[in-house]
Formats: C-alpha cells, structure tokens, sequence
C-alpha cells in the first residue's frame, strides 16, 4: 500500500525531474477541500476569562503570504526544542498531515504551491472579524498587543505610525507593549502613547537619567473580568538601544529586569489578582527561562522572535503562548480562575486566511482610508519575481540575498551587510514587485544604506558578535532576529563554539580568496544603529537595482557553511 | 563629547579603530590577586549578597550597577576585563539600615563584575555577574 507519505516523496521526485518546485496540482486539491470561517473561529467557551493575543503585526493593514522559516538553530538547552522545530519535523511532532492548512500557516515546505492553493494571509480587517467573533461569544475579553505594530510598511513610514494607531484602535485593544515603536523617535512615541485610550505597559522601561520605572509606562493593569481579578504586566523588548538606535529614544532604558518583574508579580498578587499574565516581547526562549526565574507567572503571551505553535509550552508553572507575526494569527486563551487560581485553560491559535475570514467592513473602510492618500505610489510595479522571495531563517533568505546583489552592485561594494531582521512578507514566483512590497522588507526610521571600507578582522569581529547575539547559549544573552546577512561574503560557522571561535575560512566569493585580516574591503549595508550615518535610502537602492533586472531569478544560496548545530 | 565604543565602530564613518572586542579579559589575574589580598585567601560564600547588573550592557560607558548585602561591614565591587578592576568600596557602620548601594560603573568590554562583601561576623560572601558589551544592530 502507498502511504500519503510516500505518494509525497514520489511526487516530490517527479516534478523535481521536470524542474518545478513543488507538487502543486495536490495542494491545490487540498486546499479546495472547504475550509470554512466558522471552523477557524470554533472554540468551545470555557472558564470564565478570554484573553485575545495579537503580536508583531508589523504594519501589515494587507493580506499578505508569509513563510515561515525553514532554518531555526536552538542552542544550549532549547536545542531540538520547540520552535527551534521547522518543515516536515514540526508537522511530524504536530501531527500535521503534509498539505493541510496547518502545515501551510505553520511550517515550510512546498510553500510557493501552498500558497496558490491557500492564499494570502492575514489583514487587520480579517483579525478585526476574528476578534469581533470571540467577544461575541465573550464579550469582556481582554485584547493584548504585543507590540512591533506601528513598524514596517510604506504608509506607517510616510504616516510615522499614524494609520496603524488609527486602525488598532478601531480594534479597541486593552493593552500594549512595544519594540520598534520607539524607533518613531522618543518625541513621537511619547506623543502617541499621551493619546492612546488603552494602557501602554513595560515594567522594564525605565527614565535613564533616575534608572527609575516611567509615569507614561506603567508596569502593569489590573482588569476585573468574569468575577476575578486579572492582572497584566507588560514587558518590552529588553535589548533596544543596543538591536536599534538608542540614539533615537536616549531617554529610555530597558534590560529584563527580572527582579523587577518578580516585585511586579508580588506586587498584583498582593493586590487580589487570582491570575498573572505577562504581555511579552522577550522572544520565545527568553520568556521560557524568565518563567523558571520569576514565579508566580500564570500566562506569557510571547512575541518578537515570530513564532507561531499550535498549542503552548509550558515551563515552570508557567504556560507560554507565542502568536506568530504580521497578522497571520490570532491566539484565543479562555481561562478558568477560581479560588484565587488559575484552575485550566483551552487555547487556539487561529490562523487568519484572507480567503476564509470575510473582512471586517468598518476596519476594510478604515484601512482603505489610510492608504487612499498613497495609493499610486503603493502600486507601482517595479518588477517581477520568477522566485520566491522569503526572509525568515538563520541565514540568508532570498529577500535578503535581492538586497545584498542590490547593495553590491548600485553601491558599488565588495562585500554587502543587511541586518538579520525578521519581518518582512514572501513574495511567491509569477507575482509583480510593488513598491509597497519593498517598502515592505526595508521599511524603517534608520533605513539609509551606507558603504565604507571594513579590514577582513574587522569583519570577523562583526559576524562573532552577532553571531553570539543568536546563539550564545543562555536565552538571556540572545536578542532575537537573525544573522547578519552577507552578499560577497561565504564563511563557516560552527554553532557550538564561544563567541571568538564561531566564524572560519572567510571567502570574498567573487574571487574566491580567502579574506585577508589586514585588507580593507568595500563594504555596503544598511540598518546600521549609529547616528549620522549617510547614504540613500534602501529602498531606492533596491527600487533602482530590480528596475534594471526587470524580472528577480534567485538561486540557493551556499556561501553560509552552518556546523554544530 | 566623550568618544565612546559604539561611536569607535560608526559604520556610517570612514575608518575603524580595531577594537579586540571579543577577546578574554586580560585583567582576570588582576582582580583574581586584588580579591586575594581584601580576603587572606579565605573561603566566600554565595547567596548573602544580591548583585543586580544587566545582562547585555546599553552603553559600556555608563552600566548601572546595584547591590544588597544585608550584613555586611564592606563591599568591594570589582570589573574584572578592566585595566583597573578595583572600581568601588562601600563602607556600612552598624547604625546603617540599609547594605546596598547603586552606582554606575564603566566597562570597557565584556567582563564579570564581582562584589565582595566583608560581613560582620568577618566572613565573606561573593557574587559575580556576566556583563555584556556588543556591537548589537540586529533586533526582530
């Protein structure tokens, strides 16, 4: 008998004989097999409390397609540990059968066919439905953002966060806390958050003068929900000033400040909460070692490493709930407190079709109405993509490897630098590249692509240090993202190694030499964190560069050489 | 202005100063010898002392640093990848309510800071914490 699995791998050996990527007819077929709105959005109410948990939505108003990353190292003790799980490995310890919708929204794998079976996803209309949905069936329930939401798009850029504020709070959200928002600038952000009908929390934003909290970020808020007490404690990303420009928010510090946040858990509980919820942008592994550091915490709701997984983890006491990114999901957690504790929980991750989930009409309206004013300039196709272009994953993605040809060619450099950031929508083979669409992987307040001259040791100092950033072993060290991309560039690392010892047999690939410690090369990147750096904007710069391709073939890249792992 | 480490590795500027960010403190032995003349070579206990510093560094320039240290006579704070690790001692008379403190310390790379605390009794009592200091430039 021929298992699904086997008719897979045969089909997988019949369309690579005639060069297509893929086995698409079959995921056509199983998309087609109805997925309704109202299996995505069926939940059983339970207990008493629901909360609702969107994260990282990264600007994106849109549907879009996203891939999830086929190349995600765990390191230390989260090594082979979830979501340090992709492709057909995360499907097996899921249980997911190989073309379903959840190996679609979940893992990598045949995506490009996928893709054109299943559709775009995500768009705050469609979240907007979800949302309207569950308060339906719970009308107090308690919807937190996790923060990167007013980031990453041509009309936040131009707007300087304006639309997503004006579109999150059609959602009526109850709290947030934040990460690329401070990228705004201290005056703007502080300008927002003077204004928002919602709590902005962060008990480990601090006045960096007094190294004290701050009065416009409290760190918690207290909610009376279903005949308890619920308090939720905000934590911002920790490393700032040190992943972006701290130049930008000087008056802000941040740190995990995990004393702090036990005091904050003691705090609420001696003020009568019967459950403690942490609103997080940690990042996964960070969050799961601050439950087995802090006690007392009942649920973390995880953001900024982007991981979406179909049922919590649970470490220490603590359950943990990671969301995904760019509005492709939305978490719905009823809990059941009683008796001064948390006694159960029932959780869903809800992927969001675009093609399923009919828009919400009022949020639609909003959204069109922020981007009326930029429409020309949003739609105006600069090229076309035979390939298709993705960023998540540890190394290079083929996004990045665009904007590395594009920094090495119009900037005229030997070696290219693009920051390991991990948002950014996947364009699939066939589609055009609109300006909106590289706005959409380059957008950001520092985005001005520099070129100067790097000695070959200087280099490796780079790639070490961010490199320890990703995998140093202890979650506390580690920022999130991904690593430095490199275009020019190959190298070997062998992930197990201390900072110092990762990175080896550095190649300029265009000569194939070894790189010389003592030589200066010509280096182009962009994203860099000091101030005053100079040069054009990224985004021109890959304008500029796809315009003259006219149409984007990208090949595997090989020049990262990954050991240890 | 002060020129400080992240300003050494502009990347938007011309030329870099290399700057041997990732090798060992060279100053260890230093610290390792300073702390065996405060304490004769006696033995340090752990856990009477809270040393509370960050874990990756803002600005290498300005960390702030605190402690408490309920009964101690004494606290010596060390960084110990430092050219000169001996950074503070803090003295408590007996009327003092509170052994802690909070300063702001300057590390010129990766390194431990490392308090001692002399306690009443004449004992001691250590706590060491890793403090990092990084290029950084990479969030999600």
């Amino acid at each position: 008998m021929i298992s699904r699995r086997d008719f897979l791998q045969v089909g997988m050996a019949a369309s690579a004989v005639v060069g297509a990527s893929g086995f698409g007819n079959w995921a056509r077929l199983a998309a087609q097999q109805a997925l309704t709105q109202d299996q995505l959005l069926e939940f059983d109410t339970f207990g008493n409390v629901s909360l609702i948990h969107v994260t990282d939505i990264h600007a994106q108003l849109k549907p879009i397609y996203f891939r999830e990353p086929s190349e995600n190292i765990g390191v230390g003790d989260n090594r082979g540990a979830v979501p340090h799980v992709t492709g057909a490995q995360f499907r097996k310890l899921y249980g997911i059968a190989d073309g379903s919708p959840s190996h679609y929204a979940l893992s990598s794998g045949d995506f490009s066919s996928l893709a054109k079976g299943y559709g775009r996803v995500g768009g705050l209309d469609r979240v907007a439905t979800v949302i309207k949905a569950i308060r339906a069936d719970r009308p107090d329930a308690i919807l937190l953002d996790g923060g990167d939401t007013w980031h990453g798009s041509y009309t936040c850029y131009k707007t300087d966060g304006q639309d997503m504020v004006n579109v999150m709070n059609a959602l009526s959200p109850d709290a947030m806390t934040f990460h690329w928002e401070f990228t705004l600038g201290s005056d703007r952000v502080t300008e927002i958050v003077e204004d928002l009908p919602f709590a902005a929390l962060g008990q480990n934003i601090f006045d960096v003068e007094w190294d004290e909290p701050t009065e416009l970020f409290p760190p918690y808020k207290m909610f009376e929900r279903g005949g308890t007490r619920i308090a939720v404690i905000g934590q911002a990303f920790p490393y700032m000033p040190i992943a972006n420009p701290g130049w930008m928010f000087p008056e802000f510090a941040f740190g995990i400040r995990d004393e702090n946040m036990q005091a904050m858990v003691d705090e609420v509980r001696a003020e009568g909460a019967e459950c403690v919820v942490v609103l997080s942008h940690n990042g996964f592994d960070v969050d799961k070692k601050m439950a087995t550091v802090v006690s007392g915490i009942d649920v973390i709701l995880s953001g900024h490493t982007h991981d979406a997984l179909p049922e919590p983890v649970l470490s220490g006491k603590t359950i943990i709930v990671p969301s995904g990114s760019n509005g492709k999901f939305v978490s719905r957690v009823d809990l059941d407190i009683r008796n001064g504790q948390l006694m159960g929980y029932r959780h869903k991750l809800i992927p969001v079709f675009s093609d399923v989930i009919e828009p919400d009409a009022e949020v639609a309206a909003l959204i069109d109405e922020q981007r009326a004013p930029y429409t020309a300039e949003l739609s105006e196709v600069i090229g076309k993509t035979d390939s298709l272009l993705y960023r998540r994953g540890n190394f290079n993605g083929t996004w990045d490897d665009l904007i590395c040809d594009a920094l090495l060619s119009e900037r005229d450099a030997e070696i290219a630098l693009s920051p390991g950031v991990r948002w950014g929508p996947s364009l699939i083979p066939g589609q055009e590249i609109t300006r909106e669409d590289i706005f959409n992987v380059t957008s950001m307040t520092y985005g001005k692509a520099y070129r100067t001259e790097m000695t070959g040791e200087f280099l490796k100092v780079v790639l070490e240090d961010v490199a320890d950033n990703i995998f140093n072993p202890d979650p506390y060290y580690q920022q999130g993202g991904d690593m430095v991309r490199t275009g020019g560039l190959g190298y070997r690392i062998d992930i197990a190694q201390p900072q110092g010892s990762r990175i080896s047999n550095m190649t300029l690939l265009k000569t194939g030499e070894t790189i010389d410690p003592s030589r200066s090369y010509v280096v182009a990147g962009w994203a860099s964190v000091n101030e005053g750096t100079e040069g054009p904007q990224i985004w021109d710069v890959v304008e500029n560069h796809i315009r003259k391709l006219g149409t984007v073939t990208t090949r595997p890249s090989n020049s990262v050489e990954v050991i240890g792992a | 202005m002060e020129m400080t480490r992240r300003k050494l590795l502009a990347f938007g500027s011309g030329t870099f100063v290399l700057a041997t960010l990732s090798s060992l403190p060279a100053f260890a032995t230093l610290t390792d010898d300073a702390i065996a003349e405060l304490t004769g070579g006696a033995d340090m206990g752990e856990g009477a002392i809270t040393l509370t510093a960050p874990e990756i560094a803002e600005n290498g320039n300005t960390v702030p640093i605190a402690f408490d240290a309920p009964g101690a006579a004494e606290v010596t704070l060390f960084a110990d990848g430092n050219p000169v690790p001996n950074v503070a001692t803090f003295k408590f008379g007996p009327l003092s309510a509170s052994r802690g403190a909070s300063t702001r310390i300057r590390l010129a790379t990766t390194q431990n800071v490392v308090a001692i605390a002399k306690m009443e009794d004449g004992s001691f009592q250590m706590a060491k914490a890793n403090v990092k200091v990084t290029i950084g430039g990479c969030g999600g």
